[in-house]
C-alpha cells in the first residue's frame, strides 16, 4: 500500500493564522452545550427538563427517527437551558458544569470478547454512535446496515485545520483500541494518509489497510478519499470516523466510560495566540477567545474551518464533529471601487488580481462575499478544485431543477457539503453551493425512504 | 469617498423596500454595486470568498479587448488617409478613427445598458454585467461606415431578442453580440457586405478604384488574395470590421484572457486548430480560389482570430464541459472555413459558425454529460 494516490484537482487557500504546534493552557469553560443542528436530519426529542441533573453520559435528547440514537450530555453538573430558534426548533442543549466530573460507567470489557451487537448497544446507549456518520448524504449511520467499509481521513486538509497526527500524539494505545472495536462493525478498515507526514501511528495499527494521498484541498476530505479507493455506488453504505472521535470509542469499552476530551486548535489570523487546546466536547469558547482577540473590526468566529464550519458567537459552542476554531475579520464594509483595484492584498484562484505577484502570501481573508449573486456564467470553475469523476456545475443544476435520476446519476451518493465547499469558495457568481447540495440530499432521503 | 457613501446611505432608505422610489432598487442598485463593493456577508456554507466576481470578470474581458480597440482605431485612419493617397501621421490616423469609432461605441453602450436597466427595474433583479463585454465586442465586429442608428437597433435586437426573453445574462443561447452582427448582415447586407463599407468615408470618395475597399476576404474569393500579405494579414493593416483585423492584437487580448484564467485555451486552440487542418484539407483539393489560400492565411482573414479569441470563448453560448470544449472549439474552426470556402455569397463564416455550434452546445455537453454517467454506472458493475 505504499502507492501514492496523486489529487491534482484542489485548492490551498494561504490563509493567515496557522495555530503553533504546542499544547496552550487553558481553564476549561463552565458552560458545554450539544447542538442538535450539528446533526444532519435528526428531530430531537428533550429526555431531561432544565434543571435536571447531569453525569457526563447522561442521555440529554434522542432522535425521533431512529430513537435507538442518543444524545449524551459531555459533562456533569445540570441541565441549564434549552436553546430554542424559529417554530421552537431546538439549537442547543446547554450544561452547566459544577466541576466534579462524574461518568456513567459502563464497565471496561476485553477487546477479544466484544461482538457486533455488543459494540453496538454499547456505543448507542453511551451516545458514542453519532461520532459514526454514514457515505452517502453524511447523516448519522444506521446501525441495522452492514457497511462495505469503514473510512478514516487521518489528515485535514482545509485551511487551518489541525495536524491531526499531532493532536494523536501519546494516544497511539487508544486509537489501536478504538479500531479493534470498529474492527467488530466492518472488518474492512482504510486510513488515508498524508504522503508528506510520517503517519507512524496509523501505519502501526494492524489490519487495517492505508492509503497515502498527496495534493492541495481537499485530498484530506474523506469523501475524496473515498472516490479514490472505493467510489460509493446506488445503494452501498460506508462509514467514516474521524481519528480524535476512534479515540473515544476505544476508551469506552477498555475505560468504561464516554471520554469527550478533545484537542481544539485555535486558529485564524484575528487570534493573539494560537494553539492545540486540551478540551471537551461541545465547550463554550468564551474561555479560550477571552482577551484574545484582536478588536478593531468585526469579528466572525467559526467552529470548524472556514469553508465548511458554523457562525457562532463569541460565547458559542464547538460543533460535534469539530475540532477547530478559526476566528476571522466580519468584513462588513462596502469597498469603493474594489472590483477596479489592482488587488495586491486579494487573494484569488484566478489571476484577475495582482496578487498572483506573491505566490507565498498569506492573506488574512474576511467574510466579504466580493460581490453580488449572479446567474451562472463562468465555466469550468468548479470542476478545477473537485478532484472526483463528477460534474459538479450539472450536479448542481439537476439539484435545482429536483431532478431526482440526474442527481443520482451525476453522483450525488458521493459527495457532502465539505467536498463541493472549494467549488463555492471559487464561483464567481457566488452560488449558496453547500446549501443547494444539503437541500438536494435531503430530497434524495426523502424520495428514496 | 465617504462624502459619496454618506450620500448614497442617505438615499438607500428611500429606494430599499418601503421605500417611496422601491421600483427603482434596482437601478440604485446598480450604481450603488459600481461604486463599492457591497458589505454583505456570507451568510450560510463558506465563510470566505474568492475575490473575484462577475465585475472583474467582465472589466478583464474589455481590458483584452483593449489592444484590438486601439488597433482598429488607428487603422480607420490609416485605411481611410492610405486609399485617399493623403500623408498623415499617427495621431491624424489615431483621431479620424476615434471621431469615427467612438461614437459607434456610445451608441451601442446607451443602447444596450438602457434596455438592460429597463428589464432589470422590471423584473426586481440586479443589473447584470455581461452587456459591459458585449457592448464592447457590438462595435468593433461591424464595419466602420456602419449608420449609427443601425447599431442602435442591432444592439437592441441582441439585447432583447438574443438575451432578454431567455432571462437576461447568463441564459442566452446565441452570442448577443455575434446576433447583433447576424442580424445587420441579413437585414441590411448592402451596409455589412461588399467593398465599400470597410473603409471610413470610403463610398463618398471620388476617383478611388472600387476594388481598393475590399476585404482581404473578398478578395481571396476573386483569386487576388495576393494583394495581400500574409504578414499585413497578421499586423492587421488591411480593411475590416473596426476590431478584427490585427491578429497581434487579439493575441494580445489572448494572452490576457488565458494568463488570468477568464478565457478558455481550449477552445481557442481548438478553434484554430480546426480551422488550419480544414484549411490544410483544402489546400490539397484546391478546387477553387479561397481552397486556395495558404492554411495559415486563413487563420489571420476576417474575423476568425476575433471570433476564436472573444466569441468562441463566451462560456454562457458556449460548451460548459471541459471535453465538450474541445469538441466545440474543434467545429467552430471547421465550419468556418467551410463556410468561407463554399459560400460564394459571404466568404466570412465565422460568425455562422459560431453561431451555429451556439446552438449545439448543449447537445456537446449532453453527450459528455452521458459519456460521464456511463462511465459511472461502469464502475459499479466492475
Amino acid at each position: 500500500m505504499s502507492e501514492v494516490i496523486k489529487i491534482k484537482k484542489g485548492l490551498d487557500i494561504r490563509l493567515a493564522g496557522k495555530a503553533e504546534k504546542v499544547f496552550g493552557k487553558t481553564a476549561l469553560p463552565r458552560l458545554f452545550a450539544v447542538k442538535p443542528i450539528d446533526f444532519h436530519g435528526v428531530v430531537p426529542k428533550m429526555v431531561l427538563k432544565e434543571g435536571a441533573p447531569v453525569k457526563a453520559g447522561t442521555v440529554l435528547f434522542y432522535d425521533k427517527k431512529q430513537p435507538d440514537v442518543k444524545f449524551v450530555s459531555p459533562v456533569s453538573g445540570t441541565l441549564k437551558s434549552i436553546n430554542r430558534g424559529e417554530r421552537r426548533r431546538i439549537l442547543e442543549v446547554i450544561v452547566e458544569s459544577d466541576g466534579k466530573d462524574e461518568f456513567v460507567d459502563y464497565g471496561s470489557v476485553n477487546l477479544k470478547e466484544l461482538n457486533r451487537e455488543s459494540v453496538v448497544e454499547r456505543l448507542l446507549e453511551s451516545g458514542a454512535w453519532p461520532y459514526i456518520r454514514q457515505r452517502p448524504y453524511d447523516v448519522i449511520a444506521n446501525s441495522a446496515d452492514k457497511p462495505k467499509a469503514i473510512f478514516i481521513s487521518g489528515f485535514d486538509s482545509s485551511p487551518l485545520a489541525p495536524d491531526l497526527e499531532f493532536l494523536l500524539t501519546g494516544k497511539e494505545e487508544a486509537f489501536k483500541d478504538g479500531i479493534e472495536v470498529l474492527k467488530k462493525l466492518s472488518p474492512e478498515i482504510h486510513i488515508g494518509t498524508n504522503s508528506e507526514t510520517a503517519s507512524k501511528i496509523y501505519n502501526n495499527v494492524k489490519g487495517v489497510k492505508t492509503h497515502k494521498f498527496k495534493g492541495p484541498h481537499p485530498a484530506g476530505n474523506v469523501g475524496i478519499q473515498i472516490h479514490h479507493i472505493m467510489p460509493i455506488n446506488k445503494g452501498e453504505v460506508i462509514w467514516v470516523v474521524q481519528p480524535q472521535e476512534v479515540l473515544s470509542i476505544g476508551a469506552l469499552f477498555t475505560q468504561g466510560k464516554h471520554d469527550f476530551s478533545r484537542v481544539i486548535a485555535l486558529t485564524g489570523s484575528e487570534v493573539k495566540t494560537r494553539s492545540y487546546l486540551r478540551y471537551r466536547l461541545g465547550a463554550s469558547v468564551s474561555e479560550m477567545l477571552k482577551d484574545n482577540l484582536n478588536s478593531d473590526t468585526n469579528l466572525r468566529v467559526i467552529s470548524g474551518n472556514v469553508l465548511t464550519g458554523d457562525h457562532i458567537e463569541s460565547d458559542g459552542f464547538v460543533g460535534f464533529y469539530h475540532s477547530q476554531v478559526t476566528v476571522i475579520p466580519e468584513g462588513d464594509e462596502y469597498e469603493f471601487m474594489g472590483w477596479l483595484k489592482p488587488g495586491f492584498d486579494k487573494f484569488s484562484v484566478s489571476r484577475t488580481f495582482f496578487s498572483w505577484l506573491f505566490p507565498g502570501k498569506e492573506y488574512r481573508l474576511n467574510a466579504n462575499m466580493h460581490g453580488g449573486e449572479r446567474a451562472l456564467v463562468v465555466s469550468g470553475e468548479y470542476d478545477k478544485v473537485l478532484p472526483m469523476d463528477i460534474l459538479p456545475e450539472f450536479l448542481i443544476k439537476a439539484i435545482l431543477v429536483e431532478d431526482i435520476d440526474k442527481m443520482e446519476q451525476l453522483g450525488i451518493y458521493e459527495v457532502t457539503e465539505e467536498d463541493l465547499a472549494l467549488c463555492e469558495f471559487v464561483c464567481t457568481s457566488k452560488l449558496e453551493i453547500q446549501k443547494i447540495l444539503r437541500r438536494g440530499i435531503e430530497l434524495m432521503i426523502k424520495e428514496l425512504s | 469617498m465617504k462624502a459619496l457613501r454618506k450620500l448614497l446611505d442617505t438615499i438607500k432608505p428611500h429606494v430599499s423596500k418601503g421605500g417611496k422610489f422601491e421600483k427603482f432598487h434596482s437601478t440604485f442598485d446598480a450604481f450603488e454595486t459600481l461604486l463599492f463593493v457591497p458589505d454583505k456577508t456570507n451568510k450560510s456554507g463558506v465563510h470566505v470568498r474568492d475575490s473575484i466576481d462577475m465585475k472583474r470578470t467582465m472589466i478583464m474581458v474589455v481590458m483584452a479587448l483593449v489592444p484590438a480597440l486601439l488597433f482598429g482605431i488607428w487603422n480607420t485612419g490609416y485605411q481611410h488617409f492610405l486609399v485617399q493617397g493623403v500623408e498623415a501621421d499617427f495621431w491624424q490616423s489615431f483621431g479620424h478613427g476615434l471621431i469615427k469609432v467612438l461614437p459607434i461605441i456610445i451608441v451601442s453602450y446607451v443602447t444596450g445598458l438602457a434596455i438592460e436597466f429597463a428589464f432589470a427595474q422590471i423584473r426586481g433583479h440586479e443589473v447584470s454585467e455581461g452587456f459591459l463585454v458585449s457592448g464592447m465586442l457590438i462595435p468593433l465586429v461591424l464595419p466602420v461606415d456602419i449608420p449609427l442608428w443601425m447599431v442602435a437597433v442591432a444592439t437592441a435586437f441582441a439585447v432583447i431578442i438574443g438575451k432578454e426573453v431567455f432571462g437576461g445574462s447568463g441564459m442566452n443561447i446565441w452570442n448577443p453580440a455575434l446576433l447583433a452582427r447576424a442580424f445587420l448582415f441579413f437585414a441590411y447586407p448592402a451596409h455589412m457586405s461588399g467593398d465599400l463599407v470597410w473603409i471610413s468615408g470610403f463610398s463618398a470618395m471620388e476617383g478611388v478604384d472600387a476594388t481598393t475597399g475590399a476585404t482581404a476576404l473578398a478578395a481571396a474569393a476573386q483569386g487576388n488574395i495576393g494583394d495581400f500579405s500574409i504578414w499585413s494579414s497578421f499586423i492587421g493593416t488591411i480593411p475590416g470590421s473596426i476590431g478584427e483585423t490585427s491578429v497581434i492584437a487579439i493575441l494580445l487580448g489572448a494572452a490576457l484572457l488565458i494568463y488570468t484564467g477568464i478565457g478558455s485555451w481550449k477552445i481557442m486552440f481548438s478553434v484554430f486548430a480546426g480551422g488550419y487542418i480544414m484549411g490544410f484539407i483544402f489546400n490539397l483539393v484546391g478546387a477553387n480560389d479561397l481552397m486556395q489560400v495558404d492554411a495559415l492565411h486563413h487563420l489571420f482573414l476576417g474575423g476568425f482570430a476575433f471570433g476564436a479569441v472573444f466569441m468562441a470563448t463566451d462560456p454562457v453560448s458556449g460548451s460548459r464541459t471541459e471535453t465538450g470544449k474541445w469538441i466545440y472549439g474543434f467545429l467552430i474552426g471547421i465550419f468556418a472555413i467551410l463556410i468561407r470556402v463554399f459560400n460564394p455569397a459571404y466568404p466570412e463564416g465565422m460568425m455562422l459558425a459560431i453561431l451555429l455550434l451556439n446552438t449545439f452546445a448543449p447537445l456537446i455537453d449532453h453527450y459528455v454529460v452521458q459519456s460521464n454517467i456511463k462511465r459511472r454506472l461502469k464502475r459499479a458493475v466492475v
